[in-house]
């Protein structure tokens, strides 16, 4: 197991990258603690892949070092960086059995074939599949192959990261929770440093203890899913993560009171001074639906199960507020922040509120 | 649900059975009838009964005619497969070098079969053929009209350049089709080059591996066009293959009993081939 330090990574695809939009990768400057759970959540097209794969060294980044325990490995090569990478569609090796498949690793290195016998059970036992063995594994279920792409990292000791690239993808809903749990379990049992890549923020914050958002080819925000929820540093994370994702609204500040149109709403501090257009953000969770406040004009309500998504329009904006699934829309409905969990953005970056 | 029946839907398959019957069954029937009796001309037939069948199998013209057939089939296998696959391996996968090899290996799966022969008949010559020339000119006497040995060296050279391609273009097929996951993954499990190829690329080109054998096999077995148009089956009979031999019969001695004997045994050869593509396909098929 091993501290991965991202030091200024930056990667282009194309030749000779000019301007930050040629970088598929801006700057990572980044450290995955040893034995640490990350998630690296973030849209399609957003850099995510890109830096695990120049982690596990299928890709040379343009800019920048990557550290293994201190250690350079950039100039490494996959093999000798000696992690573990699970794909989105399961790699396995079709004309082998699941045995073969998972001593394939070890006997690629040399392993002396007692010690790849007792490493293969082990794993075996690890991933559950014990008893499929001396099975040919063409024959296997998609989460059954993907737990061989994943036992074919588990069954090197020494591997010093175990990174996913969106590993459930081609999985059964309720397959997922049942891997994912696995994933956990294996985690904590032997401390394997993870990095997740995906898409799905369920996944992310259920996997994860550290999530990391990623935008554009930046990472804007690194936290627990708590902090990610509660206090979102960009914009996107607020849009992002949640569903539905966090209002924002264009407001004028003026001391510890914010204008939306012809409204004004309490601030429970001021927020410092910052230059670009300033937007309010608060979380459909936390929209307060009721007779008092700002007047609405509810448009629909979706009723999602578990509670009910208001959809409604203040002051010309579409904003969302979640209410109880036996609770009901007023006949005059008017709507209340709670002002302790208001975030302000300047430039999309959040800013700090004071007393 | 009910099922309806009604005799009448057998109309529907009559035009495709009327079809058949004229362009397959009927010709086939009178082959059936020609092999079963003599004739001297002027539509005269006796009765010859088994007669042709049991000189066919007993000739050593026949025996040798499928026994060159079969060997030559054995050769250009073991020649266009495994050229055929390291060719298609060092093709590339992306950019515009993709579309020129493409075409350039079609080309030669493009030009009729008599035009391919007339080419390396003329290619071939000692006189005026480039090829034929410049082997000659190198010290090595080649001279396929004469030799047996360079007329099979012709034949084999000329259908591995015209049919090669069908395996490299059907091996790249099956390589394209691999994600470049398994090539990644076989990297951080520390995969030789050849680890590659066997438990990743092999088992990927199996599929189609397996219909180019069958093809190419079934096709050299058939062989007729072009060694008759390069040696006519010459020099002596050293390239008359069963093809080349049936028409010498039919059409040379006009002998149409026994070459209609002897259309029926090949006939009868193709079929059972057909069927060991089509048991083996299907097998494979299940089996996956």
């Amino acid at each position: 197991m091993a501290r991965v330090d991202c030091n200024h990574i930056r990667h282009a695809y194309g030749p000779n990258p000019k301007s930050d939009k040629d970088f598929a990768l801006k700057e990572v400057h980044q450290v995955f603690e040893d034995g640490g759970a990350y998630a690296l959540l973030g849209p399609s097209g957003c850099g995510k892949t890109t830096l695990l794969n120049i982690i596990s060294g299928l890709l040379h980044p343009s800019h920048g070092q990557l550290l293994f325990n201190g250690r350079d490995v950039t100039n490494l090569s996959t093999q000798e960086r000696n992690i573990a990478q699970v794909f989105q569609f399961p790699v396995i090796y079709d004309t082998m059995t699941v045995y073969d498949n998972l001593a394939f690793p070890l006997r690629n290195r040399g392993v002396p074939e007692a010690d790849v016998d007792r490493k293969v059970r082990e794993t075996l036992d690890m991933i559950d599949l014990a008893s499929w063995a001396k099975k040919k594994a063409r024959g296997l279920t998609a989460d059954q192959k993907q737990k061989i792409s994943l036992g074919r990292g588990l069954v090197r000791s020494d591997v010093n990261a175990i990174l996913f690239d969106e590993p459930l993808t081609v999985i059964d809903p309720h397959m997922k929770w049942v891997l994912r749990s696995q994933l956990k379990q294996l985690h904590r049992r032997f401390g394997y440093t993870m990095v997740y890549v995906t898409h799905d923020q369920t996944e992310a914050l259920t996997f994860a203890e550290r999530v990391v958002v990623m935008y554009d080819g930046e990472i804007v925000q690194i936290g627990t899913p708590a902090e990610l929820f509660e206090r979102p540093r960009h914009t996107f994370v607020g849009y992002f993560i949640g569903s539905p994702g966090m209002n924002v609204m264009p407001v004028a500040i003026d001391g510890k009171t914010a204008t939306l149109g012809s409204q004004r709403i309490e601030l429970p501090g001021a927020p410092q001074t910052a230059t670009g257009p300033i937007e309010l953000g608060i979380r459909p969770e936390y929209v307060r639906l009721g007779r008092e406040g700002m007047a609405v004009k509810v448009s629909k309500v979706e009723d999602v199960g578990r509670h009910k998504v208001v959809r409604a329009n203040l002051e010309g904006r579409e904003i969302a507020a979640v209410i109880g699934e036996d609770e009901t829309v007023p006949a005059e409905p008017k709507v209340r922040f709670e002002p302790t969990r208001i975030n302000i953005y300047a430039d999309s970056w959040r800013v700090e509120m004071g007393a | 649900m009910e099922k309806t029946w009604n005799n009448k839907a057998w109309f529907l398959v009559l035009p495709v059975l009327v079809l058949v019957a004229f362009s397959a069954v009927i010709p086939l029937m009178t082959v059936v009838n020609y092999s079963v009796q003599d004739t001297f001309g002027n539509n005269v037939f006796f009765w010859a009964g088994t007669e042709w069948f049991e000189e066919l199998l007993h000739s050593d013209r026949f025996w040798e005619a499928m026994l060159r057939n079969l060997v030559f089939s054995f050769i250009i296998l073991a020649i266009e497969v495994p050229l055929g696959i390291f060719i298609a391996l060092n093709m590339p996968k992306k950019g515009w070098a993709v579309p020129v090899c493409l075409v350039l290996m079609a080309l030669p799966l493009l030009i009729p079969w008599n035009v391919v022969g007339t080419i390396w008949q003329v290619f071939g010559r000692n006189d005026i053929g480039l090829f034929g020339y410049y082997v000659n000119a190198l010290g090595i006497n080649y001279n396929y009209v004469q030799d047996p040995i360079d007329a099979w060296v012709t034949v084999i050279i000329m259908d591995v350049w015209h049919w090669t391609s069908l395996v490299v273009l059907l091996c790249y097929a099956g390589l394209v089709s691999i994600p470049d996951a398994f090539y990644q993954a076989a990297k951080i499990d520390g995969a030789s080059r050849w680890a590659v190829f066997r438990y990743i690329q092999l088992p990927k080109m199996q599929r189609v591996l397996l219909i180019a054998v069958l093809l190419r096999f079934m096709d050299s077995f058939m062989i007729y066009t072009e060694p008759f148009v390069v040696t006519g089956g010459g020099p002596g009979n050293s390239t008359t293959f069963l093809s080349i031999d049936l028409v010498k019969t039919a059409l040379g001695q006009f002998d149409l009993g026994p070459a209609a004997a002897m259309s029926l045994v090949y006939f009868l050869i193709i079929l059972l081939l057909s069927w060991v593509f089509y048991t083996v396909m299907t097998n494979y098929d299940a089996e996956r």
